[in-house]
């Protein structure tokens, strides 16, 4: 099998706060029932975590669960764990009506870190990024100037945005006019 | 500016966010059917002023559709409700009745 690299082959810049691109990342759709038992059950085999409510980033010892819309999760782990993850959820998930697909090679993350992460991420989105609006295990689906993304809070006080691996230059390029030092915003 | 709560994934979402789907509570005649209904399902769309029943799609969040009561002359958003349904929930024609009492909007009122 050819080398696998990610979109932006790992990238940097740092102005009043820190936008990297963060390599290689597994991850997973998976579309069903998600109040259903075998969903409960499968996700708990293949990733150690529960099922998580509505917005939210649930993390196992194997992988991290996020909420992506009433019927669809996103499953993120290592990148070379993500094959062994589809076919065990496959397999626990055998009879009922679920999807799910490895789309590690399609998407591009990026990691937003420092004082200002949240004004960085305030100039681009329509969402509210305020503290007690939006922490840590929290997860929003909106846009990134003019394309898709979804952006989640970690522990660390950083933020990850998830983006398509097409559309990975151009977020990166939104991130770093955000970053830029002088535009500081101040307001979170 | 427009601000609809998706009703999917409760997320307040202000306009960019949304895309417009047209009409809420399209009957559907397909196949079979007689061009007379056929045409107005196609085309023959209602123009109100006052109260209007709207398909919204949450495009860059959950993806879902969902639907929207609110008026177009004061622009109010009398509530968000799912698509899952072919009429009006009674809450939400309570709400645009204490606002706006004997309105109607193609059979519901």
């Amino acid at each position: 099998m050819s080398k696998a690299v990610s979109a932006l082959d790992g990238v940097a810049f740092e102005g009043f706060a820190k936008v990297e691109e963060t390599g290689l990342r597994g991850m997973i759709t998976v579309r069903g029932d998600l109040a259903s038992k075998e969903m409960a059950a499968a996700v708990k085999t293949a990733t150690g975590a529960a099922v998580p409510a509505l917005r939210k980033v649930t993390s196992g010892d194997k992988a991290s669960v996020a909420w992506m819309s009433p019927d669809e999760l996103l499953v993120v782990v290592d990148y070379d764990q993500a094959e062994a993850t589809v076919s065990q959820m496959n397999e626990a998930l055998k009879g009922s009506h679920a999807l799910v697909a490895n789309v590690s090679d399609a998407r591009a993350v990026f990691r937003v870190s420092g004082d200002g992460s949240r004004d960085v991420l305030a100039k681009l989105a329509p969402v509210d990024f305020a503290q007690e609006a939006f922490g840590a295990d929290d997860i929003r689906r909106s846009r990134i100037a003019q394309v898709p993304a979804a952006v989640w809070g970690n522990d660390d006080g950083s933020f990850e945005v998830i983006c398509f691996r097409s559309v990975a230059q151009y977020v990166f390029d939104v991130l770093k006019v955000s970053v830029q030092s002088g535009g500081e915003v101040g307001f979170h | 500016m427009l601000t609809l709560q998706c009703p999917y994934c409760g997320v307040w979402a202000e306009e960019t966010e949304l895309h417009a789907e047209g009409e809420a509570h399209l009957k559907r005649f397909g196949p079979d059917s007689d061009d007379a209904d056929f045409e107005s399902y196609l085309f023959m769309r209602e123009n109100p002023k006052g109260v209007h029943l709207e398909r919204w799609r949450h495009a860059s969040g959950c993806g879902k559709f969902f639907h929207a009561a609110r008026s177009t002359t004061t622009l109010e958003v009398f509530g968000t409700y799912s698509a899952q349904t072919l009429e009006p929930p009674q809450d939400i024609k309570d709400k645009i009745s204490a606002k706006i009492p004997n309105w109607s909007w193609r059979e519901f009122s």
